[in-house]
């Protein structure tokens, strides 16, 4: 029905666009990898694998990069433990209630991940909300200085950031099941336990694989929570990439990091896809 | 809760659970909007001699409000440039086979699951190898690209609830491809398509990751934000902050009431959700 022109007319425009924009950009990264920077500041366009064999050799490089894997396993299971029995209630317990708690749950994704941010630094503050609770109570007596600027605050924080993302794909999944099965299930004698976790958990397993990517691949790339909150200690891996592209200027070091963190990101999608649908109901 | 017997929660744990785990996502905002009103600034407990002031300094303050006019400027033009590559990029994935169609429509919806530091890091090698200076242009550049993922997203959704036979009545009687997108398609489209920019503008607004690499002289709202939050706890950031909550409500409200009526049962942020993970 639709003409070559036509065809042509929606295909090679945004193609062309997202060549430029997306599929160049990333190939340049991917160059920059391989050249260095001379001693008079500037890019080299001689391409060796050295950023790499530095990357391998320097523990700070990869030891960030493991905390920072560390850091988003956290949020991610949190989310999990939150998002999942949320998501679990709303579907199946919540009753009328059921539309308006859900966009209830929507509403704190819309508000600037910054504003979120910066109020998680307002609660935590050795002059904060919940330290001056705590004196007010007679709990404490000091500022109790570990709640910010810790590995702990870019946890709560991102896990807070990405609960309701963990959330949306479970409750899909979840709502997807057919009710007569978990029905089916009671009638032939199982408990609710049985049926949860013989029907409704396998069921909902894809929509939790989707969650679970989607916290740890955002939460694995943050570097404002760790600049706002992380302290020293709280350092990720993409700001040891934001500095070298920064003061320490060596934009070739940089990329070889975050080319490694695009083809991980990459990769855990891919290998997310597979599972979902090795596990998907149809 | 109410009388019928499927909406009580049949255990109390799960429901107290439910009820904690809302206050967790709702403490933060709740804290902001509160101590906007603290007259001592930021932190103490409980908040005391509540004043306006914070308010009063905010609307005085001529850099805010010059990079919210920044931040607009951007969101305009990141609605235009995502809305005039995406709907083609969806119908181009409804309608047409061409080589590379899977990785095309993984690289549009990449920069929505990506984290912002490698879309904003390599389009800043792109601008500086062609010596583009970087500005609010780049940063428009730069979300009107990562945001692409979004209208496609929305309008491709829309294309799979839509009867062709419409566009095709269209084209029998003569019409061209021209006059059947502008008169038929795209107002078919009107919901998906609102929905799109609107969710753009929010995204765009608030959009800091990709920014932070691209930007010139001139701040965005969250930029000038950052920066201020970077020199130390200043307290009429919580007044900015509850601002843009009362303006994203708005913008959510303002999309639900669009939305009733129409049949679609999905919300946008779920159907975003599914596309960007499927």
């Amino acid at each position: 029905m639709f003409s070559r022109t036509y065809r042509m007319l929606v295909t090679v425009p945004p193609l062309a666009w997202v060549a430029v924009f997306l599929l160049v950009p990333y190939g340049l990264m991917f160059c920059y990898s391989f050249w260095s920077v001379s001693s008079l500041q500037t890019i080299v366009h001689s391409w060796n694998l050295k950023n790499y064999q530095e990357l391998l050799q320097k523990p700070v490089y990869w030891e960030t990069l493991l905390r920072s894997m560390w850091i988003a396993v956290r949020v991610m299971l949190f989310s999990l433990f939150l998002g999942y029995p949320l998501a679990y209630f709303l579907s199946f317990h919540a009753g009328k209630r059921k539309d308006l708690l859900y966009q209830m749950v929507i509403i704190p994704l819309w508000v600037s991940y910054l504003v979120r941010a910066y109020a998680w630094k307002t609660i935590l503050g050795s002059d904060g909300v919940l330290n001056a609770l705590l004196e007010r109570i007679h709990l404490t007596h000091h500022p109790v200085e570990f709640l910010l600027y810790s590995p702990f605050a870019v946890v709560l924080t991102l896990t807070h950031i990405y609960t309701p993302f963990t959330f949306l794909p479970i409750y899909a999944a979840l709502e997807h099941i057919p009710r007569n099965l978990i029905e089916a299930s009671h009638d032939l004698g199982a408990n609710s336990a049985q049926t949860f976790w013989k029907i409704i958990f396998p069921l909902s397993i894809p929509g939790v694989l989707a969650g679970a990517t989607f916290a740890f691949v955002l939460s694995l790339g943050d570097f404002l929570a760790p600049l706002l909150l992380g302290g020293p200690s709280g350092i990720m891996i993409s700001n040891v990439v934001v500095s070298l592209f920064g003061a320490a200027y060596n934009w070739p070091l940089g990329a070889a990091i975050a080319f490694c963190m695009l083809l991980l990101v990459v990769s855990l999608l891919f290998l997310s896809e597979r599972l979902e649908k090795k596990w998907s109901f149809s | 809760m109410n009388g019928s017997e499927a909406s009580v929660p049949r255990s109390p744990w799960l429901l107290t659970y439910a009820a904690a785990v809302f206050a967790f996502l709702y403490l933060p905002i709740v804290v902001l909007i509160v101590y906007s009103f603290n007259g001592e600034g930021v932190g103490g407990f409980p908040p005391h001699d509540l004043t306006l002031g914070w308010y009063r300094i905010l609307f005085g303050d001529g850099a805010i409000w010059e990079s919210v006019f920044n931040s607009l400027e951007v969101a305009t033009a990141a609605i235009v440039i995502s809305l005039a590559f995406g709907v083609p990029a969806a119908l181009a994935l409804d309608r047409a086979n061409f080589p590379g169609k899977a990785l095309f429509r993984r690289l549009v919806l990449l920069p929505l699951i990506l984290p912002g530091i490698i879309t904003g890091l390599s389009l800043l090698m792109l601008f500086d190898l062609t010596s583009l200076k970087l500005s609010l242009l780049t940063i428009t550049l730069g979300h009107g690209t990562a945001l692409i993922s979004v209208a496609t997203t929305e309008v491709f959704a829309g294309l799979q609830k839509l009867d062709r036979s419409q566009e095709e009545a269209s084209l029998d009687l003569g019409a061209n491809y021209w006059q059947t997108f502008w008169r038929v398609t795209v107002p078919n489209l009107k919901l998906p398509i609102i929905g799109a920019a609107l969710l753009i503008f929010t995204l765009s607004m608030d959009e800091i990751a990709v920014s932070f690499f691209l930007i010139g002289r001139d701040n965005t709202l969250p930029l000038e934000i950052w920066g201020r939050l970077r020199r130390g706890i200043t307290p009429e950031i919580n007044a900015i902050s509850a601002v843009i909550f009362v303006f994203s409500l708005i913008a959510i409200l303002f999309w639900y009431r669009l939305r009733t009526g129409s049949e679609q049962d999905l919300s946008l942020s779920q159907e975003l959700v599914a596309t960007a993970v499927e």
